[in-house]
């Protein structure tokens, strides 16, 4: 389902030299056409590479303008379907459009906490440098399990 | 003033690299500071750190689409050696009990952070009942309980995984700490000690920068590898693969060229999934019940149980290794029994009968969100297919094979383990192990490579695998520590790279010198007989491996006259790899990424063609050798390689038990 930008709504992140779909990409696909000799769309971006799109979705979920969509691969998928996505700050939903007119919505958390709000080492201890060669990380969370030693055959 | 084939040098110099952004990465980024604050005292001064990304950290790595369960979470009620013996019978028995068992007792620490920054888990509340984790339940590290929908694995609202776990890191680091955007294509050994590592070279994807960079330690985490087979899909849906695309055997090659010892990169993982887009299977099979079936109906792991007495005793454990799982599925493809089909609407509609009215509303949200939090994709040939899962089943495909040590499968680098689970500290040297490598499991740093200096974590660590997301987050924390420990061991060290930065330099850029040098010769750009495209070396890599080394082309088989034919084909292949062009700073990407499958792939044929066995049976076979050997076999088969001579050189270590693998069949 490689994406595409739409025409009518791409501004180009409003002429800043990146846009928010080439800071995202993974593997570095979204380009901005600057003076439109690539696509013939000056000032917007456009994906390079479909055939090396994962599919991943991170540049239709990060687009301010909503101008990403994906139309699924065309050497595999009949036509018709879509599945848009519009992530918020706790949740994101989903509208997912079949090829037969059937409509499906959902929302999903993604996350419990305020975007932008951990403090990684809020509340946390310093590093004890005397425990550096032992198991265990610089916080305990109730998560170390120390096993049987019984189990250890060759100990 | 830079530009295209004239970069600017930009030169660095720290105590500590972290090569990738992933799961790993950011587990070391978040584990190294305080550690680093702490040992500031013994060292004198500040350490210092820097993490370098191809991609942007929010989205980068194995996680970016994010994930639907967390697969590896042990609990209370399990032990870290019950972890170590799953990781082992679903590997054929061939795995560093030493480092699963240790990934096993600390994984959980890192669930629990992740819930403490906002992912969101799911939890049964005292009854029972299921809910997703926005509902402010009791968290896991105060006594929640989890939704398992394996032995191993929690339910999770994960499409911001990544999202999160990277700004926990990113904060932790500091963003001076951090560059995105540079592909390191090269790593550099010191000029007085070739077993050690002194620096590393790289790119801006974004501006013509070369950077180079030295330093005393370095971790490289940058996933596994992708495409070096040919996909299934060839035409525009090449890019949908099963794992991310953008993995491209970074971590092996530039290991392997440093000088690292790889082990069982004869390893592969071909999952079963959803036909074409590769949806995941794990909560259809252990959370929906759901069965696989052939054509007609028949459970094909029924059906064709006693081919499990075949391979004892990885066949006869209650959940039978996953490459046997595949056995068992590719006897009905090739006997005219397919196509495969996973029964969702049974499975549906037997969860109708169990679940409350409530949790029933929920169950057609739940299989979406399967696939909507990891393989979106999958949700568009649904929609494309007119497939409703509780109406309509859908097909299963194995696909092409891939090589990760952190899923499924375990091939990697050979590393140091912990000292105190039993490791055998001296093997003694068995028969062609090159006298400059270690004996035995340990050699003083956690997570440290073969070279001195050199550590890794996730896909990067052989001989494990079933780590999977949380699992490569704890194994690139406890990497954290031992660097941190390297540093001050070694902090009069004065790094000093074994090649002139020029040299580097030319060499880096010489994709971009071929295209400038010869793109006029020609009218079209992209047909030209002084250079290749890194697409079609890509292609033609893809079609040897497909077509010789046990791809989808020859239903995952091969023999010891293919391997010689790829073996040649591949020779070649690498030495054309000089020619490859890049127009752009994104074709010098492509390049390079291709050039590292090339070594990968290298290391993986030199492999299955040294072990003279077929130690995975729906993996890959070895049609001249095809049986599971035992009593020559059961052992590690572990490579070097020499950058000068470009050659390999296989050579066995033996296995051992540190757990009882006879509580697997009792």
């Amino acid at each position: 389902m490689p994406t595409f930008v739409r025409t009518d709504k791409c501004d180009g992140c409003k002429g800043q030299d990146r846009t928010a779909c080439m800071y995202i990409c993974p593997h570095d696909l979204m380009k901005l056409d600057k003076d439109g000799s690539e696509t013939g769309h000056a000032m917007k971006s456009f994906n390079q590479e479909p055939d090396q799109c994962w599919e991943c979705y991170s540049c239709v979920k990060i687009c301010p303008q909503n101008a990403i969509e994906a139309r699924p691969y065309a050497d595999i998928v009949p036509l018709g379907a879509s599945v848009q996505p519009l992530r918020g700050t706790d949740s994101i939903m989903w509208s997912i459009k079949f090829r037969n007119g059937t409509q499906k919505r959902f929302r999903f958390p993604i996350r419990t906490t305020p975007e932008g709000s951990i403090d990684p080492y809020g509340g946390k201890p310093d590093a004890d440098i005397a425990k550096i060669g032992d198991t265990g990380f610089f916080v305990q969370n109730n998560g170390y399990r120390a096993g049987d030693p019984s189990e250890l055959i060759a100990k | 003033m830079a530009e295209f084939g004239n970069p600017e040098v930009v030169e660095e110099e720290v105590d500590i690299l972290i090569i990738g952004g992933g799961m790993a990465a950011c587990g070391t980024g978040y584990e190294i500071m305080p550690w680093a604050q702490a040992a500031e005292a013994a060292m004198g001064r500040e350490i210092t750190i820097k993490l370098v990304d191809k991609a942007a950290m929010d989205r980068s790595g194995a996680v970016a689409q994010g994930l639907s369960a967390i697969n590896t979470y042990i609990g209370n009620e399990q032990d870290p050696a019950d972890y170590a013996r799953m990781v082992s019978n679903d590997l054929m028995g061939i795995t560093r009990d030493d480092l699963a068992y240790d990934l096993g007792r600390h994984v959980d620490e890192s669930v629990h952070l992740f819930e403490e920054w906002g992912l969101p888990i799911w939890k049964l509340d005292e009854n029972g009942e299921r809910f997703d984790g926005s509902k402010g339940m009791t968290p896991l590290a105060d006594g929640g309980t989890p939704v398992r929908s394996g032995k191993w694995q929690i339910m999770i609202n994960g499409e911001s995984y990544k999202w999160i776990v990277a700004e926990a890191a990113k904060k932790a680091l500091g963003i001076d700490r951090i560059q995105e955007r540079i592909f390191i294509v090269k790593l550099v050994n010191d000029k007085n000690d070739s077993n050690r590592i002194a620096g590393a070279i790289g790119f801006s994807v974004r501006d013509d920068k070369v950077m180079v960079y030295k330093f005393k330690a370095c971790l490289l985490v940058a996933g596994g590898c992708v495409n070096i087979f040919r996909p299934r899909s060839v035409g525009e849906g090449q890019g949908r693969a099963w794992y991310p695309v953008w993995n491209a055997g970074s971590t092996y090659a530039m290991a392997a060229e440093a000088g690292a010892e790889l082990t069982l990169m004869e390893n592969r993982f071909v999952p079963t999934r959803f036909k074409d887009g590769y949806g995941p299977v794990g909560a259809w099979f252990l959370l929906f019940k759901s069965q696989a079936t052939n054509a007609f109906g028949e459970v094909y792991m029924v059906r064709n149980k006693e081919m499990l007495d075949d391979y004892p005793p990885y066949g006869q454990a209650a959940v039978p290794a996953s490459c046997l799982r595949n056995h068992l599925m590719l006897k009905e493809m090739k006997e005219g029994r397919g196509p495969i089909w996973m029964d969702t609407v049974t499975a549906l509609a037997n969860l109708r009968e169990t679940l409350t009215p409530r949790e029933v509303k929920h169950l057609e949200a739940e299989a979406w969100e399967d696939f909507l939090d990891m393989c979106i994709g999958q949700c568009g040939i649904w929609a494309g297919e007119n497939i409703e899962p509780e109406k309509k089943n859908s097909e299963l495909m194995p696909t092409e094979p891939y090589l990760l040590g952190s899923h499924s499968g375990c091939c990697g680098i050979w590393v140091s383990g912990p000292t105190d689970v039993g490791a055998p500290a001296d093997e003694g040297l068995g028969e062609g192990i090159p006298e400059h490598l270690p004996s035995g499991w340990n050699w003083g740093y956690r997570g440290m490579t073969t070279v001195q200096g050199l550590f890794t974590a996730g896909d990067g660590v052989g001989a494990s695998g079933h780590k999977f997301s949380s699992g490569s987050h704890a194994e690139g924390r406890m990497c954290a520590k031992s660097m941190i420990q390297f540093v001050v061991d070694n902090k009069d060290h004065v790094p000093e790279l074994a090649e002139s930065v020029d040299d580097l330099v030319a060499e880096i850029i010489q994709p971009v010198k071929n295209y400038l040098e010869h793109k006029d010769y020609s009218t079209a750009i992209d047909v030209n007989p002084h250079y290749i495209t890194p697409r079609m070396l890509q292609f033609r890599l893809q079609k040897i491996m497909d077509e010789y080394v046990a791809g989808v082309a020859t239903y995952y088989t091969t023999n010891a006259n293919m391997l010689e034919q790829a073996e040649e084909k591949l020779a070649m292949l690498k030495e054309d790899s000089l020619k490859m062009r890049a127009k752009d700073l994104h074709e010098l990407l492509r390049a390079w990424e291709n050039y590292h499958r090339i070594l990968t792939a290298e290391a993986h044929m030199k492999h299955i063609q040294f072990r003279e066995e077929s130690r995975y049976p729906g993996f890959y076979y070895r049609m001249d050798k095809n049986f599971v050997d035992e009593e020559n076999w059961k052992c590690f088969v572990n490579s070097v390689y020499d950058k000068e001579s470009k050659q390999w050189t296989c050579f066995k270590r033996a296995h051992v038990d540190l757990v009882d693998k006879s509580k697997l069949f009792k």
